[in-house]
């Protein structure tokens, strides 16, 4: 469905996005991940076809992102960073502008907004200003705007940001609601919101692609290791010791005043052994529990990774 | 086409739901029309001294002592009032963030420039002809030809559709209002005296820049003369700074 080739971009002498290389399916919901800056943005424009590639291309649908914009426009819905939505018309008319631009024909125009705002959950607000929505209205307003046309491809360029926990629920519900009909590319820099969502995600750091997988593979190939977190009442030099004599210990760091973490082999039944010992000499267990790596942990490492080895 | 009109359709919207049109049309309407019964004040003030030195034609009439320094005053008017009307176009599009609403649908960026060319121009034509009254009371107290007076509008809508072409350029080349409104109107105030600089250019360049200005083809249509010549420079000044704003917002994308 989508194909980037080699697509790179500069901006002036800065190269923003570096050779990227990667493919969507049909039906996929893959997420963009990566610290600001990363070229997420750049990279979802020049898909939309509003920024030219300096190198490379990108085939949409089978059309070419240079050759065939007009096409590609039509196929996709995009919602940036900022919603679009102009402040002094209302969420009816907007979206009525909307799906005239978007190449709506006239005679259903009126069904199209009509649709968009059943699924964003917008008729209540449909004959108020958008300038007086609050921001999780005009995030959702935003959002009817890149259904209208009733695209085959969603981009969605962070789509939470600036929300309260609340809204940011509802929106993640309306994208996972539109997985189901949609291909979506979502860009974020919250991780759970990716893990939630996304069956794939792809780690874009300073214009570069740092790794492509699936969630579980990303985990899998990053874990080599069981890592403990052992929290106690009476934390001295001996338990750090004592620790780190333990058979099979590879590694032991103290996290905080009473918290350590005990790094062992993977599959080993370490548990059991820091246990026994934090028992016999009396510490107090205050914690003792699994400390492997969430999507926070992988995400830093890769997109720091390449830091450390320079230094 | 009908790209173009669906965006001039939301530009005129949100002129005529905002207050900015009601507030730019009134304060041009007062001001014009002081300036104009002050001219016309002075006319009827001339047309009583004529009348009382008998036999003495002075070639009092309507037309030249009261619609040509109207009309040339509403020039002022507008050169002042223009770069309001259009500073907002890309400008606010694009410090709004609604540009990537247009750049990501299917429509060419010309059809926007275009539509918002229309939108302003419009809008201007709505509030230059609602001056109209005016002369239309001269022919209730008097008999001016109305050939000059529909020349005229025609040269002034010309031109005013010049000045919006230039302040939409000057609005593609910034997102700050405030810049577009005085880079448009610096602008057009230079290209409404360059033919001050005729005689001191000499014989070669000065006829070039007398023909440059803005102000020097208005003449002749206030005086009744359609001269294809005039109105192929206003068309082609429009046109030329069209296709600048349009060079201007395809080259934003390739930096």
């Amino acid at each position: 469905m989508i194909e980037v080739e080699n697509l790179s971009k500069f901006y002036g002498p800065r190269l923003a996005v570096n050779n990227l290389n990667f493919t969507v399916s049909q039906g996929e919901v893959v997420g963009f991940l990566g610290p600001n800056g990363a070229g997420k943005t750049t990279t979802m424009n020049i898909l939309c076809c509003i920024l030219p590639a300096s190198r490379g291309t990108a085939r949409i649908c089978g059309f070419d992102i240079f050759e065939q914009s007009m096409e590609i426009r039509k196929t996709i819905g995009y919602l940036p960073e900022n919603p679009p939505v102009y402040l002094d018309m209302t969420v009816d008319d907007y979206l009525q502008f909307a799906a005239a631009v978007r190449g709506v024909a006239g005679k259903k125009i009126a069904a199209a907004a009509d649709r968009a705002l059943e699924k964003c959950g917008l008729k209540d607000v449909r004959r108020r200003l958008i300038g007086k929505l609050s921001k999780g209205y005009q995030q959702r307003v935003g959002l009817a705007q890149a259904l209208i046309h009733d695209p085959k491809i969603l981009i969605l360029d962070e789509p939470t940001t600036g929300l309260d926990p609340l809204q940011i629920m509802e929106i993640r519900k309306l994208i996972q609601d539109l997985a189901s009909s949609h291909t979506i590319i979502l860009s974020s820099h919250i991780l759970p919101e990716v893990s939630q969502i996304c069956q794939r995600v792809v780690i874009i750091n300073e214009g570069e692609i740092a790794a492509i997988d699936s969630l579980e593979g990303l985990t899998a190939s990053l874990r080599k290791t069981e890592r403990l977190r052992l929290r106690v009442r009476s934390a001295n030099d001996d338990v750090l010791q004592s620790l780190k004599a333990l058979e099979g210990t590879l590694s032991v760091q103290q996290e905080d005043d009473s918290a350590f973490i005990v790094e062992s082999p993977l599959g080993s039944p370490f548990q059991d052994k820091v246990a026994r010992l934090a028992l016999d000499r009396e510490w107090g267990i205050v914690e003792l529990s699994s400390a492997s790596m969430t999507l926070e942990d992988i995400f830093l490492k890769l997109t720091t990774e390449e830091k450390e080895l320079a230094e | 086409m009908r790209n173009s009109f669906l965006i001039a359709k939301r530009e005129l919207g949100s002129f005529f739901s905002s207050a900015i049109f009601y507030v730019i049309t009134v304060v041009f309407l007062l001001l014009y029309s002081f300036i104009y019964f002050q001219i016309l004040n002075f006319f009827s003030f001339q047309s009583l001294q004529a009348a009382q030195v008998r036999g003495m034609d002075l070639g009092l009439n309507l037309n030249d002592m009261v619609i040509q320094p109207a009309f040339h005053n509403m020039a002022v008017i507008l050169l002042l009032m223009i770069p309001i009307v259009t500073m907002r176009s890309f400008a606010e599009e694009k410090k709004g963030k609604t540009f990537t609403l247009l750049l990501s649908s299917p429509i060419h960026l010309k059809e926007i420039v275009f539509g918002k060319f229309l939108a302003c121009w419009g809008v201007l034509t709505v509030m230059i002809l609602l001056s109209s009254y005016s002369i239309a009371f001269l022919f209730m107290i008097g008999r001016p030809e109305i050939g000059p007076a529909l020349t005229g509008y025609l040269g002034i809508l010309l031109m005013s559709g010049c000045f919006v072409a230039v302040g939409i350029l000057a609005s593609s080349l910034t997102d700050n209002q405030i810049v577009a409104a005085a880079l448009s109107f610096g602008f057009m105030l230079f290209m409404w005296v360059v033919g001050w600089g005729a005689q001191a250019a000499g014989p070669n360049i000065g006829p070039i820049l007398e023909y440059l200005s803005l102000i020097d083809h208005l003449e002749r249509f206030l005086k009744g003369i359609v001269d294809s010549s005039d109105v192929f420079y206003y068309l082609s000044f429009m046109f030329f700074a069209l296709f600048l704003t349009h060079r201007v917002l395809d080259s934003n994308r390739w930096r």
